[in-house]
This record gives structure tokens, C-alpha cells and sequence, in this order.
């Protein structure tokens, strides 16, 4: 889809004010949060992990290229094919081109955020041929024309009648009368649908949470199992990948494997971790006749050699929005694009850039949490300085911000002056506030005082308060 | 295409400069060293066996053990009778080769997963300890089908399969056949999905039920 991130701050009003989205969040709030800290408490050798993970990670991108070479041939010795697109567009045109190539009516799709980066479902549909989406937050989703609000839970902004409403709008040849206020039916139901559509389709799609050079192998993590049905089931098996998903070895994919499920859901161990190698083999009965790996840089390679060449290390757990307190106020839609959260605060402006994005780095209180929970140790909040830095640079911060800044920085250059200028306001605020101690409004600062009031200040500026202590 | 992968190569390289060590890489490649390893499951064997079913219970799977081959057949037909399922099942070509005659109730059927079959019952290459991890290799004996198109899913699995950890699973591949399979399965529990209001639910599109028969000893 269109980035719709430059709209952020309507976005997060809109999603305040939004009953049914924060009924979604209040049980969303805690959830997989608590359940990370109980199985990362459980496992003694956790944060020696993530040192380990991270380690792995910098060496794969310090010889990217190398190791991307070595995957590639590994993918063609074991019988499969990689194709290489710079941009989505290039993406899109080789996977229509080779569901053209068996004439392809439906393709199953596991859960892919990259295919959402690069909107491959509108592409296929005005190629006429019809994707599903078969992991069930993503099924749902689709029915309903939205994009995912989390990486990992695309649905989480719903409730059940939401599911229900549109159940009944898609399965019309099912009963209208069906009571569908249970959970569990509704899951039943996406399942009996779902089967008929993997036994039909002629092209299974999935992500890959890795990609080993070793052995030429792609990874899916579920816990559905979809994306197994998916690239099992059909003639042709297509992996849709971007470029920093290597990892050198079987064994350095087990340390990571060990964070990932932990990180994410709280799971000791996700209920499918999939290795697929190459098409079926001869004497096989079953599996894909055809696999193909499509490789995606879409601006990965431009973030080497950054400073954001640490996000390139991310392995999509979600840890990060799920400890979030601004993901958690106002959902991910208001992110406006397919990454929410603190890594899409890093990634969506490094992608489409910060013109587009600039408002995301912003949407943070900078309490650290989201890099304290990070498997594999990104430095999210120094990375949205950054950006932060870029957008003033660009001068694409709002005017008044910038009026503020400036003046901030001629007084702040001027230490004595400083010391006099805010000494004085003190001085009038106190002298100003004295009756209530608090301010319900304040010239120039009506974004604060709009939700809460200001304390009145006691007369004196810190820094005073602080010299006369240590005169003592 | 050739275009693009040289575009994109010649951007990465550009970007990590002077650094990139050829030999290095390929030295780490062909080494394939572990990493830190848990102390959870560095364990004797008996105790990996214990860890195994353990938390492959915690996973939700159902865990029974029994001492040989002989007592599998008995085994299925009784979980099967209480869990109210159908006497025939998919059977793995790979268990072709036990006893089944010994409960002439029970129909199997050796092949790849039909639509139709409500039960499978497959071997599993290895049972990782640390997780209560079934590992599942694809090949002929054992159709890749068999582990999620069923309703239910019974592994047997011996004793003697069950390792420490995920690199050890990958050490007995190595050992073993040698090569990657088309599909490597690690399997923990049955199949649920938490999509609607984070409940849990068993059974999104995988088996709803993962049965798991630990045999004692390997065949005389
Ligand atoms: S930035 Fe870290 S915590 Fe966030 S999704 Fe990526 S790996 Fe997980």
C-alpha cells in the first residue's frame, strides 16, 4: 500500500477516540509482555543469547555479499531458483510471471510481511488471479481490505463481532442464521474454508524468516501451520525474501531460533519451525514440484554502512511493539504503513524516507524499553535521535518547533544569559501560578496544556536550587 | 534479471568497503560451530528422554510410553477408542513394518495424507530434549503431508532418537542421510492459532491433536 505515515498525528487522534480499537489494545496490553518474561526467566542463558544473536547478525551484513552468493548457489545445487528485484515493482512482475507460467487461478499465501511491503495482493488481483491469505489474522484482514496492525498478530486490533461481520459477509453460501459469537466457531469455520482453498491453489506464497547459506534453505516460523499447507500442497513453492535474511549456518539459526519465539509470543519454541530446500525430490510423494526464491533489496542495501545498518539485524519478532506504551495507545494503523511500532519508527522512514515518515520517530517517550527487549540488541531509540536529527536537518519539522529550537539554542550557547532568562521566568511563573500551583493553559504551550495542566514552578530555576546545595 | 543481482551485489559490497574476508566465511561455512548451547539439556540420556516428554506435554501434545514396538499397535487402538476416533489411519511407510496384525481392528494404510484421513501415524527422525521437539525429515517413507493435513497426529518415536538439542538433531542429519531433505519439520504441539481476541485456540489448520508414543527399546 501507500505510506499513509505523514498523516500520523490525525491518525493517533482518530485511534484515541476509537471505542472499539481500545477495547482491542486494553486486552492487548500485558499479553505477550508477560509471557516473555516468564519463558526468557526460564532460560538462564537468555541475555547471553542475544549477545551471541546479534554477533551472528553483524558478521552476516559485514559480508552480506558473500554470504548472499554462497546462499544462491546453494538454492540452485539443491534444484530450486533465485530471481533478484531491486524494487517492488521487479518483485511483483517475477512472481506474476511465474504463476503466469503455470497458469496460475489462485495462489495460498503464508503470512508475509514482505508481501505487504511490496502490496503483492493488489498486484496479483489486477493480473487476475486470486490470492488468499491463510494465516488467519491475515485472513481476516484481507476480507476486510486493511492492512495488518502488528507484525505478528495482524488482527489485533478487532474484536470477535468484527470477525463475525465479516465471516458472514464472505462465507454467503454458509447458513446466515449460524451463531458465530464464539471464538472457537469462528476458527473452525476459517479452517473448513481455508482447507478447500490450499487443496485448489496452483502457487503456494510465503514469507522466510531466514535463509541459510549452508544449505540453501528457506525458514517460516508458525503456529497454525498455514504456511506449511501452503507451500506443500501446491505445483510451485515461491519464497519472497529481502537480502539481510541470511544467516550463515544450521547451528548460528538454532541460537537465533532460541530468542525468536521466546521474544515474540512467549513460546519456548513456535508449533512449526520449517526448513524447505530446494523443489520435491524424485522418489518424494508429496511437496512442491517447483521452488523459487525471490530476493528483495527494496532499500536494504542503501541502509548499509549507516547508522541504520543495526536495524538490518531485525528478525520481525514483534518484542518491541508489544512493550511499546505509544503502539499500545494508539494501535498500529496509525503508523500508517506496514511496520508499526519501534522498529517501523526506524524502518518505515529508512524505507520511503523520512519526508513521507518523519512524524514516526517523534511517536516515542524514549523510555528505552523497546531496546531493552530487543533479542537482538538494536539501538531503536538512538536510531529514531537520528532520524530525528534528519528531519530538522531537512528542515522538515513544523516551523514553530523550529522557531522554538532556535531560540532554545541561542540561550543554551549563552550560558550566563541562560541562567539569567530562565531565572526570571521562574520567577514570573511562580509569581504567575502562586494561587492554584497549576496553569490550565499557557500561551505557546496549548499542545500541553490541551490534556493536562502545568505545574506552576516554585520561583527558582534548578540550576540554582543546585549551586546553592553545593555552596552548602 | 542478471541486472539486478549484480546492481544489488555491487551495492552491498560498496557499502561494507575493504572488510569482507572470503576465506573467513567460507572457513565459518564449512566449520558450522555451535553456539552457546542451553545447560538445560545437556543431560544423561535418561534424564534427555524425561526432559523430552516433558515439555513436549507442556507444548500440549499427549505423551504415553511403552516398551517396544510390539505393545504400538495396542497403544494407538486404545488412545484411538478414547478420543472417539475411526480405527483407520495414514500410516507412514516408514512404521510399515510393525506389528499391526497384532490388533486386527486397526486399518492401516501406508502413503502420503489424503484429504480424507482423519488420523495419521508417522515416525519422527529426532525429539529434541530442550523443547519437547518432534524433527521431521520428508522423504518417501515419510510424506510431509502425513504432519498437517490429518485432524490427528500420532508420532512413534524411540528412545533412542531423543537428543539434547537442535544441533544435535543436526549432527545426526549430517551423520545420517547425509543431505537436506526437501523438508525439515520441527514440529512442538499441536497446531493453534491466538488471532481472535489473543485466545488460544487448538487446531487452526494443522492437526488438533498431536499424539506422541515413546518406545523404550529399538528393535531386537
Ligand atoms: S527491532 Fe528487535 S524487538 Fe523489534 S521486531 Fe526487530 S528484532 Fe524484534
Amino acid at each position: 500500500m501507500q505510506p499513509q505515515s505523514h498523516a500520523f498525528k490525525d491518525n493517533v487522534r482518530t485511534a484515541l477516540a476509537d471505542a472499539n480499537l481500545q477495547r482491542a489494545l486494553d486486552r492487548f496490553k500485558g499479553g505477550f509482555a508477560v509471557k516473555r518474561k516468564i519463558v526468557a526467566d526460564k532460560l538462564p542463558e537468555f541475555e547471553a543469547l542475544r549477545d551471541e544473536a546479534k554477533g551472528i547478525k553483524d558478521h552476516v551484513l559485514a559480508n552480506l555479499d558473500l554470504y548472499l552468493e554462497r546462499y544462491e548457489a546453494k538454492v540452485v545445487e539443491t534444484g530450486g531458483t533465485v530471481h533478484w528485484a531491486r524494487t517492488p515493482a521487479e518483485a511483483r512482475a517475477i512472481i506474476t510471471d511465474i504463476c503466469r507460467s503455470v497458469d496460475a487461478k489462485t495462489v495460498t499465501k503464508g503470512k508475509s510481511m514482505v508481501a505487504e511491503e511490496i502490496a503483492l495482493n493488489d498486484h496479483l488481483e489486477a493480473a487476475g488471479i486470486r490470492p488468499i491469505e491463510t494465516d488467519l489474522g491475515e485472513y481476516i484482514i484481507q476480507l476486510r481490505k486493511e492492512i495488518p496492525s502488528h507484525i505478528i498478530a495482524p488482527a489485533i486490533h478487532l474484536n470477535k463481532e468484527d470477525v463475525a461481520k465479516a465471516f458472514r459477509e464472505a462465507h454467503t453460501h454458509r447458513d446466515p442464521a449460524r451463531p458465530l459469537d464464539d471464538g472457537g466457531v469462528l476458527v473452525g469455520e476459517a479452517r473448513a474454508e481455508l482447507r478447500e482453498r490450499y487443496l485448489a491453489a496452483d502457487v503456494g506464497i510465503t514469507g522466510a524468516n531466514f535463509l541459510i547459506a549452508e544449505t540453501g534453505s528457506s525458514i517460516i516460523v508458525t503456529n497454525e501451520g498455514n504456511g506449511d499447507l501452503t507451500q506443500i500442497l501446491p505445483k510451485v513453492h515461491i519464497v519472497l525474501a529481502t537480502i539481510e535474511k541470511v544467516v550463515p549456518t544450521l547451528e548460528d539459526v538454532s541460537t537465533i531460533l532460541r530468542l525468536l519465539a521466546r521474544s515474540a509470543t512467549g513460546q519456548e519454541f513456535s508449533v512449526y519451525t520449517t526448513l524447505s530446500t530446494g523443489p520435491r525430490r524424485d522418489a518424494d510423494l508429496d511437496g512442491p514440484g517447483q521452488y523459487h526464491v525471490v530476493l528483495l533489496d527494496n532499500g536494504r542495501s542503501g541502509m548499509l554502512g549507516t547508522e541504520f545498518q543495526d536495524m538490518l539485524r531485525c528478525i520481525r519478532c514483534a518484542a518491541c511493539i508489544n512493550h511499546c506504551p505509544v503502539y499500545a495507545a494508539v494501535g498500529g494503523h496509525a503508523y500508517g504503513w506496514v511496520y508499526p511500532g519501534p522498529m517501523g519508527s526506524v524502518l518505515t522512514p529508512s524505507l520511503v524516507g523520512v519526508r513521507e515518515a518523519g512524524h514516526l520517530p517523534n511517536a516515542s517517550t524514549f523510555c528505552g524499553k523497546c531496546e531493552s527487549v530487543c533479542p537482538m540488541k538494536i539501538p531503536l531509540p538512538k536510531m529514531m535521535r537520528h532520524l530525528r536529527e534528519r528531519e530538522f536537518e531537512g528542515a522538515l519539522s513544523p516551523p514553530a518547533t523550529r522557531f522554538g529550537l532556535s531560540v532554545w539554542g541561542f540561550f543554551a550557547r549563552r550560558p550566563a544569559l541562560y541562567r539569567a532568562a530562565t531565572g526570571l521566568a521562574m520567577r514570573m511563573l511562580g509569581w504567575a501560578g502562586r494561587r492554584e500551583g497549576r496553569f490550565r493553559s499557557l500561551p505557546l504551550a496549548g499542545g500541553w496544556t490541551s490534556v493536562r495542566d502545568m505545574p506552576a514552578p516554585q520561583g527558582r530555576t534548578f540550576q540554582a536550587i543546585w549551586a546553592e546545595r553545593r555552596r552548602g | 534479471m542478471t541486472d539486478a543481482r549484480s546492481q544489488i551485489l555491487g551495492l552491498v559490497r560498496r557499502a561494507r568497503g575493504e572488510r569482507a574476508d572470503a576465506a573467513a566465511v567460507d572457513a565459518r561455512l564449512a566449520a558450522r560451530r555451535p553456539n552457546l548451547i542451553p545447560a538445560r539439556a545437556q543431560l544423561p540420556h535418561a534424564e534427555q528422554v524425561a526432559l523430552f516428554l516433558k515439555m513436549a506435554a507442556e507444548a500440549a501434545c499427549t505423551v504415553e510410553r511403552v516398551a517396544a514396538d510390539a505393545d504400538v499397535p495396542e497403544a494407538l487402538a486404545t488412545y484411538l477408542a478414547a478420543q472417539n476416533l475411526p480405527a483407520e489411519v495414514r500410516i507412514a511407510p516408514s512404521l510399515a513394518g510393525l506389528p499391526w496384525d497384532r490388533r486386527p481392528t486397526l486399518t492401516v494404510r501406508p502413503g502420503k495424507a489424503d484429504p480424507a484421513d482423519a488420523v495419521s501415524v508417522t515416525g519422527a527422525f529426532a525429539g529434541v530434549a530442550e523443547t519437547g521437539t518432534l524433527m521431521m525429515l520428508s522423504g518417501p517413507e515419510h510424506p510431509t503431508t502425513l504432519n498437517f493435513l490429518p485432524d490427528t497426529h500420532v508420532v512413534v518415536i524411540r528412545a533412542s532418537q531423543v537428543v539434547g538439542t537442535y544441533e544435535d538433531g543436526w549432527a545426526r542429519l549430517r551423520a545420517g542421510p547425509g543431505t537436506m531433505p526437501r523438508t525439515v519439520n520441527f514440529i512442538t504441539g499441536p497446531s493453534r492459532t491466538a488471532d481472535i481476541e489473543m485466545t488460544l485456540y487448538m487446531g487452526a489448520h494443522g492437526p488438533r491433536r498431536l499424539h506422541v508414543i515413546l518406545v523404550d527399546s529399538d528393535p531386537s
